[in-house]
């Protein structure tokens, strides 16, 4: 145990290529799906908290269960939908970097949204009666109460960012865990294991867990240092 | 938009019954300061006036209207102060008005100005005092140019000092032409600052009278029970 541990530690301190093209890759996927997951949860929430229409309650419903949607079913669904039979199957994505990118996408909207939209609904529910006497419209509600929310809003990103970088079972579905290609830290994880190359198992995950560790910490002090600063 | 007429006013939410049969005429000048116990209805009958709660029975009429032809405003008991600037606290509320960044902005800086926080103007408006705060409330309610003003207890965790601030301020807005409808449990605020008292209680307008003859000779045995710090009303744990 303590071999395969300072031979992981080697790895790490000798900035091991194929450790780093891996980490490089699974960030790569990983913030660009997360980017995606802010861009359509955070308004979607945010819409979802302050619009008023028959079945909203369902669709809150529907949202928070999709929080728990088990990662080897989206990688089923989006390989179906990414397959040359399935209907995005003429872009060729199937087995890419973007098709992992897509899949986590699908895991981190609702997670995001899911969030967002509690959080946005306590300030709604606070601030619905000043902003409509001001004559502020729903749209324009949505877009303060995002600007309002930012600091509470970093937490459901970051939760966004960790669902997308602790998944494994959609990325091995649709990417296929090609060597140099779509292998990031979970699948290479899970595969080192298996053939017993525990050291290189052992060395991504401590950076897999140094990472996530590191941006909560970043994010701790930056909406600590805002909230003195902004109040 | 004025007078206006408020004819067998009921409000009652799942059947209990908060306001019912008021009747009310107000006219469009001056400070009306709504007076009455707790429970009473005074922010629902704020409430209802601004549209936030719906009318379960009788009349509202503004003017000749149903609807108020002016701008209406409300400062509440605990304002909301969203996290960016002071100053874009006021001018975010005009962006609904038709004005030009330039008069918004012209028109924020004046009311910013009028209520002393324009050296603050670039400050997070949540860590004001809370004087300052309930103060840049009344600066975007001023800065709405609201025909009608409705205050609902604006000093109620104020100090003294940023008490006679708040009240200097809504002089100053009445004085250019608003009608400030308020409320507060402040016998010596409304004696200050009332043109004339609206006194409720069990969900009625048990007096409206000019201030100096209610506070001198108050006519409903509710109204002299009030002034002279009795409970006559029950309580709920009172059993």
């Amino acid at each position: 145990m303590t071999q395969t541990l300072l031979e992981a530690l080697s790895l790490l301190g000798s900035f091991d290529h194929r450790l780093l093209d891996i980490v490089a890759l699974s960030l790569r996927v990983s913030l660009t799906a997360l980017a995606i997951g802010a861009l359509l949860g955070l308004p979607l929430g945010a819409w979802l908290a302050v619009a008023d229409f028959r079945g909203r309650s369902a669709l809150i419903v529907a949202l928070n269960a999709l929080m728990g949607l088990p990662s080897v079913v989206v990688g089923v669904l989006v390989y179906l939908a990414l397959s040359r039979s399935g209907p995005l199957g003429s872009y060729g994505l199937l087995f890419s970097p973007a098709a992992m990118i897509v899949a986590q996408s699908v895991l981190v909207v609702p997670l995001i949204a899911a969030v967002t939209r509690q959080i946005v609904e306590d300030a709604w529910r606070d601030y619905a009666p000043e902003l409509r006497l001001i004559g502020i419209s729903r749209p324009q509600a949505v877009v303060l109460l995002l600007a309002d929310c930012r600091f509470s809003l970093s937490v459901a990103t970051l939760a966004g960012l960790g669902r997308a970088m602790s998944e494994v079972g959609a990325v091995m579905i649709v990417g296929g865990n090609i060597d140099g290609y779509t292998r990031v830290m979970t699948t290479a994880i899970a595969l080192e294991t298996s053939k017993g190359d525990l050291a290189l198992s052992i060395a991504l995950g401590l950076v897999l867990m140094a990472l996530i560790l590191g941006l909560n910490v970043a994010v701790h002090f930056v909406r600590g240092w805002a909230l003195r600063r902004y109040g | 938009m004025f007078p206006l007429r408020i004819a067998a006013l009921r409000f009652a939410p799942e059947g209990r019954v908060v306001l019912d049969e008021l009747e009310l005429v107000l006219a469009g000048d001056g400070i009306s300061v709504i007076l009455g116990p707790n429970g009473s209805g005074k922010t629902v009958l704020l409430r209802l006036l601004a549209g936030l709660l719906p009318v379960h029975g009788g009349t509202i009429v503004w003017g000749d209207a149903a609807q108020p032809a002016g701008r209406l405003a409300m400062v509440f008991q605990q304002p909301m102060l969203l996290r960016m600037s002071v100053f874009a606290n006021v001018e975010f509320a005009l962006r609904p008005q038709a004005l030009t960044p330039a008069e918004r902005r012209a028109r924020t800086t004046e009311v910013l100005e009028r209520v002393g926080l324009a050296y603050r103007a670039r400050d997070s408006a949540r860590l004001l005092s809370g004087g300052e705060r309930q103060r840049l409330a009344l600066a975007r309610a001023w800065a709405m140019r609201p025909r009608l003003l409705l205050l609902d207890e604006p000093t109620a965790s104020l100090d003294p000092s940023a008490t006679e601030a708040v009240e200097r301020i809504i002089r100053e807005i009445r004085t250019e032409g608003a009608k400030v409808l308020m409320t507060t449990h402040n016998l010596g605020q409304a004696t200050r600052l009332a043109d004339d008292i609206i006194f409720l209680a069990e969900g009625r307008v048990q007096e409206h009278e000019p201030a100096q003859r209610f506070f001198a000779h108050p006519q409903s045995p509710a109204a002299r029970a009030f002034m002279q710090g009795e409970l006559p009303w029950r309580i709920a744990f009172d059993h």
